[in-house]
């Protein structure tokens, strides 16, 4: 099922969470409301499901208008961040939950049967019978998806689906979320405010700051081209210096930028610590190593340009580089956008 | 690590035998003093003029109708005020609208406002020269010195007792099961009664336990407006306190004895229904080893 949000709308006494938001999801695909805390993307997710009415703008499932459809009748599978899955009943019980308060009348025989397909599903088989609070933190969240989709819903809607788990329990959901999302091919939408999580499970990335959206695309076009500075420093790692425009070409110390585009004065080039390394001469920023870090997959230099500005930059574990040493970061790829 | 275990350490806080003994002493003397001593008083006057008397003190038709009474007024004013409380912690915590943190305060006004003070303003609305006085006469209501007037003062005197259980309860719960049921297609009913109730059902009835033993045992607000009218408006409180001017001293503690033992039998039936939750569901009285995936 399509999802079409129409300039979608929402305050929260005078705070505007969401400030006309408008997005297509294709039906079958996983996509990702990125954004830090404050952003709006729980907000916006809340309000496709109906657990909060939009001050403006229209919701769209496929052709019906779903804006003011309530959150019982949207037919949205929901999974909360944590969990929300009912103590007093067992994983079973749980699953069948939307089944038995259907309107859809269905025999026990068949929701018995429906309750073992999906704890097949989430690999979960032979819990049926533990209270929530008898399972682990990944297993609750995945009895929580079990029971979001015993209802077969149109849409599913995860909120922070991995935030209160640890690293390891993380990236096995996900690629596990991954395989389920592609054996049902079920219209997702998700809200991270991590990054990796986002770029590793999703098809395509909305990201959004101040309730609105400042990018969207595939994983690929927000990493490799970054519409504004926040994206860029959102997704990851990264340096800001200042350089000079003169004629298309961005200066920073000895090194040269081409700057199509940019009229001559202030522009604030972005660097990533890989897009830098380490030369003890030759065209670059002359800088002074001031501390090194090493990481398994290589070396991360700490650097003091010339000009007094900090730098990183990631260099190969070979590189030998001591602190205090003097030398070159030269540049290997550069994102400009104008000063703010 | 034997070598470490030989070491003799310092005691934690509080974690030497004396002054354990102590403490556990303090604890049982207070009791014994303030809590058992005066219930076995109780009982041993009671029956310190024979069994014959006991039995003839209870089974007096105003005794008999002071019980009656009690327990009636018991009978409608805790479920009205346990389906009020729990009511009252729903919107509180489930909903936002304005005046919320007002309705918070106004429900504890009960607490903190003396219980005669209660019956006094009772007195002043509804009584004859009260402000709905007049208009109660006219259709010949009787609200005061009679049966409504004592279940609207136990009433108002134990108004917060099932809210106050509650509302912290359902606000560290949060919305999210509620949220969680409606979207998975439970109307609001069905959310009530099998997802909200059974997660606040105990804290509720330990709030109806404290409302109930409250509503059998007020006395000031009562007294106010029941006008102590023997074998008609006397609840079982103010007709112990008539006996023991009357100078019917064992009578009166035969009266307060029921009174008491009303209060065991709130106290052994909430123990019973716990311990039968508690059989029924094992997560939620003990919790078990939880399984952990992380470890590998």
């Amino acid at each position: 099922m399509k999802i079409r949000l129409d300039s979608v709308e929402k305050s929260f006494d005078s705070f505007r969470a969401v400030r006309g938001v408008s997005l297509e999801v294709e039906s079958g695909e996983l996509v990702a409301l990125l954004g830090p805390s404050g952003s709006g993307k729980t907000t916006i997710l809340r309000m496709v499901a109906g657990l909060e009415y939009a001050d403006g703008g229209s919701i769209h499932f496929g052709s019906v208008d779903a804006t003011d459809i309530p959150v019982r009748d949207r037919g949205v599978g929901f999974v909360f961040q944590h969990y929300a899955l009912f103590p007093h009943m067992t994983v079973d019980e749980n699953i069948a939950f939307g089944m038995k308060v259907s309107k859809q009348k269905r025999s026990k025989a068949q929701i018995d049967a429906r309750v073992a397909d999906l704890l097949r599903l989430v690999k979960l088989d032979g819990l049926g019978s533990r209270f929530p609070a008898q399972i682990s933190g990944g297993q609750r969240q995945r009895v929580a998806l079990a029971r979001a989709l015993a209802v077969d819903p149109k849409v599913l809607l995860l909120d922070e689906p991995f935030g209160a788990l640890d690293t390891n329990v993380r990236r096995d959901l996900r690629r596990w979320l991954r395989e389920i999302h592609q054996e049902l091919g079920i219209t997702t939408l998700f809200v991270t405010h991590d990054q990796e999580e986002a770029l590793d499970l999703a098809d395509r990335v909305v990201i959004l700051n101040d309730g609105q959206i400042v990018q969207e695309g595939t994983p690929e076009e927000v990493c490799r081209q970054p519409s504004s500075a926040f994206v860029m420093k959102f997704l990851g790692d990264t340096n800001k210096l200042k350089a000079m425009v003169t004629s298309g070409v961005a200066a920073i110390g000895n090194a040269r930028i081409e700057a199509p585009g940019f009229p001559d004065g202030a522009v604030d080039v972005f660097l990533r610590p890989a897009d830098l390394d380490w030369a003890n001469e030759g065209e670059g920023i002359s800088a002074t190593v001031a501390r090194v870090i090493d990481k398994p997959s290589g070396r991360r230099i700490l650097a003091v340009t010339e000009s007094g500005e900090a730098v990183e930059l990631d260099v190969a574990p070979e590189t030998v580089v001591t602190a205090q040493q003097r030398g070159v970061v030269t540049i290997e790829r550069a994102r400009l956008f104008a000063s703010a | 690590m034997s070598a470490t275990a030989k070491i003799k350490r310092p005691p934690r806080v509080g974690d030497n035998p004396l002054f354990r003994t102590i403490l556990i002493a303090v604890v049982l003397v207070v009791t014994a003093l303030f809590i058992v001593a005066p219930l076995a008083v109780i009982g041993f006057h009671a029956f310190s003029q024979g069994w014959q008397l006991y039995a003839a003190t209870i089974a007096h038709p105003d005794t008999v109708h002071a019980i009656m009474l009690t327990v009636v007024t018991a009978l409608i004013a805790v479920p009205i005020n346990t389906a009020f409380g729990v009511a009252a912690a729903w919107a509180i915590t489930k909903f936002d609208f304005p005046g919320r943190r007002l309705l918070l305060v106004v429900i504890e006004i009960p607490f903190s406002i003396s219980p005669i003070v209660a019956g006094v303003a009772y007195l002043f609305v509804y009584g004859l020269q009260g402000l709905f006085g007049e208009m109660l006469a006219d259709a010949d209501i009787k609200i005061l010195f009679a049966l409504p007037g004592i279940v609207l003062a136990s009433m108002f005197v134990t108004a917060p007792f099932v809210a106050r259980e509650l509302i912290p309860l359902m606000q560290a719960q949060g919305r999210d099961l509620e949220e969680a049921a409606t979207s998975l297609g439970a109307s609001g009913w069905r959310t009530f009664f099998s997802v909200t109730l059974p997660n606040i059902r105990w804290a509720m009835l330990y709030g109806v336990v404290l409302c109930n033993a409250r509503v059998m045992g007020e006395f000031g607000a009562v007294s106010v407006v029941s006008g102590n009218i023997r074998g008609q408006t006397n609840t079982l409180p103010l007709h112990i306190e008539l006996l023991y001017h009357d100078y019917q001293t064992a009578g009166s503690f035969a009266a307060a004895s029921i009174l008491a033992l009303l209060a065991v039998v709130t106290l052994a039936a909430k123990v019973a229904l716990e311990r039968r939750g508690a059989g029924r569901r094992p997560a939620l009285a003990a919790p078990v080893a939880v399984l952990t995936e992380n470890a590998k």
